[in-house]
């Protein structure tokens, strides 16, 4: 072996193994995060904090049980807007629409979920907040609906178009009409990547702060009804770790335990369960 | 909607009603008009929002102009409002974020791609993928009370000491500011950075990389001179992508960057950026003018977005086309 190639290939071998280090240092991030999560917020999280209003200012304890609901409040209002939108958006498209009608609506889609979340949040307090003159957790949902929309719809389509036509032909060939293959061929034989659509958009949206800055806004008590402003464990994780008491970056950090622990789980149930096998489109 | 008339032309016009009503009887009409409401709100929120947006800031856009964009006064009592800070701000983070994250991110995406055995590629993008879907405020948290005491404590100190000749290390070590948040921008935008660019580097050609090694190259060599020249369009889709993503990322930067608005060529100084001061500032802004600036900064910010993700969708798509893979954006 003459020099030149015995540095060629250490020149290979040593940015092959760069290529490993950057693969490692990115992968163990996840699990720094994990650990320092559970460092700081398994001490933090009690019985307390599921189950208590936030203490007044400067006193210690109290939990965050307002923002939990609220949570599930405005992810519920959420689901109710974007997955009925995402989903039938998604059967005309790959069911009825003309080409150029689907062109249209994909690019719409493509831009919504381009938005940052930010002016999404903009957007639904111009709609939402302005002309009721006050922030609402309906707001909130509403602004989370949006975002979810373009997320289930692109890739409820694509799962919907993955089904294979002959199945399609058969159901037709047999007299169904069209909307009865949809509603009992095409459909139930797609539902799993649906669901994994969902469940998904869903964890997307369940970490979605921006958005409910100014629509949510936030609450220490308890919101009655949906026109009030609520708390909800994102805004309350922001305005926790900013504010300068110790006890509440405490309890920002067990917020942010629980929460990144809803996400992951349902991450790790959709993807690594519900889809397996099924290749999951990145939004 | 004259494309989706379905009768047939040679049937004439009573066999076409009555296949009209035949169809109506069997629902198909209704349903293809109830699903067809539900698409078109997705066009309709879409027009909404840019309509919202461009009418919500009327009022600085008359009274400013395009110096919004040049000066750099943000004066709400005395009603001056200039946007020059934020996008600073921005651009500058983003510029940060990049420089570490594309280095790291297609090392990363290569070795995937590339080395890696099938089952460890996979497991290992099973994770990256969980790290994508950690939620921006979660960076935040672990920004404010990781990064920065790092930050402020060891990395700028050092960074003072040896590269505090030039004027981007000059000034206090605060911790918040320019650098940190390009630091947990990073963070945040590698996930997407190796997803992307390791499915693109996926879909190039066996052939591609065979042919290298046949002709003597090293495993490296045919990976940097064939393999990621073949992708290299992709590749740059996934990085304004992800650079899309840097833009418009809200919460992590507001909590690490210090919400000063100052242009300062020091990436140790606090500032401010576009996403950073509307959601700072949004709730809190008395007056139409100072509302209505705040919301031209975020038709700014989504023009930029806009932008940036329609040349990384077409340059993801050529890429792919080109190779053997669909790539899922």
């Amino acid at each position: 072996m003459n020099r030149r190639l015995r540095w060629r290939k250490f020149v290979s071998a040593f940015m092959l193994s760069l290529t490993g280090v950057c693969a490692v240092v990115a992968v163990s991030v996840l699990f720094l995060i994990l650990s320092y999560l559970v460092f700081h917020g398994g001490t933090s999280v009690s019985w307390s904090f599921f189950t208590k209003l936030p203490a007044p200012v400067g006193e210690a304890g109290g939990g965050m049980a307002n923002a939990i609901v609220g949570s599930a409040k405005l992810l519920l209002l959420a689901m109710l807007i974007g997955v009925p939108v995402g989903f039938f958006g998604a059967i005309y498209l790959a069911e009825f629409s003309s080409s150029a009608t689907a062109f249209v609506v994909r690019y719409a889609a493509d831009l919504l979920n381009g938005v940052p979340s930010i002016v999404m949040g903009i957007f639904a307090y111009s709609l939402a907040v302005l002309p009721f003159k006050h922030f609402s957790t309906f707001a909130g949902g509403f602004a989370l609906g949006l975002m979810m929309i373009p997320i289930t719809l692109r890739s409820t389509e694509e799962f919907l178009r993955s089904v294979p036509a002959s199945l399609r032909e058969g159901a037709m060939a047999l007299g169904a009409s069209k909307w009865k293959t949809i509603a009992t061929v095409i459909v139930p034989s797609a539902y799993r990547g649906i669901l994994t659509t969902i469940l998904l958009a869903f964890a997307r949206i369940a970490g979605e702060t921006a958005p409910l800055l100014f629509t949510a806004l936030g609450n220490r008590f308890w919101s009655s009804g949906w026109s009030q402003p609520t708390a909800s464990l994102p805004v309350a994780i922001y305005n926790y770790a900013i504010s300068p008491y110790e006890d509440w970056h405490r309890q920002a950090w067990a917020a942010g335990l629980v929460l990144l622990g809803l996400i992951l789980v349902i991450n790790i149930v959709a993807r690594g369960v519900l889809a397996r096998g099924i290749s999951v489109s990145r939004s | 909607m004259g494309t989706t008339t379905t009768t047939v032309p040679s049937a004439g016009p009573f066999a076409g009603s009555r296949s009209f009503l035949f169809r109506l009887r069997e629902g198909d009409e209704i349903a293809r008009l109830l699903t067809f409401l539900f698409a078109a709100s997705v066009v309709l929120i879409t027009v909404l929002l840019v309509y919202e947006l461009w009418q919500g800031s009327a009022l600085p856009r008359h009274q400013f102009g395009f110096s919004f964009f040049r000066t750099s006064a943000w004066d709400p009592v005395f009603d001056q409002f200039g946007a020059l800070p934020f996008i600073y701000g921005t651009l500058v983070t983003s510029a940060v974020a990049l420089l570490i994250a594309v280095p790291l991110g297609i090392g990363a995406a290569i070795f995937l791609a590339e080395l890696a055995p099938l089952r460890l590629s996979d497991t290992l993008e099973f994770f990256i993928d969980l790290l994508a879907a950690v939620p921006s405020v979660i960076y935040g948290l672990l920004g404010i009370f990781i990064v920065v005491p790092l930050m402020r404590q060891v990395i700028q100190p050092q960074l003072k000491h040896y590269l505090g000749f030039l004027p981007l290390f000059k000034g206090p070590a605060f911790g918040l500011g320019f650098l940190t948040a390009g630091v947990v921008l990073a963070i945040m935008i590698i996930p997407y950075i190796i997803s992307v660019s390791r499915e693109i580097l996926l879909s190039v050609p066996r052939d591609q990389r065979e042919a290298a090694l046949a002709l003597g190259a090293t495993r490296w060599e045919s990976t940097w001179k064939v393999v990621v020249p073949f992708a290299r369009t992709g590749i740059s889709g996934s990085i304004f992508l992800a650079l899309a993503r840097a833009l418009g990322e809200t919460m992590a930067v507001t909590m690490v960057i210090g919400n000063t608005p100052i242009i300062s060529a020091s990436l140790l100084s606090p500032g401010d950026s576009i996403a950073s001061v509307i959601a700072s500032q949004f709730k809190e802004a008395t007056g139409e003018l100072y509302t209505q600036s705040l919301i031209e900064l975020g038709l700014v910010l989504f023009l930029l977005t806009f932008i940036l993700n329609g040349l990384a969708r077409i340059m993801i798509v050529v890429t792919s086309k080109r190779g053997t893979g669909m790539v899922h954006v």
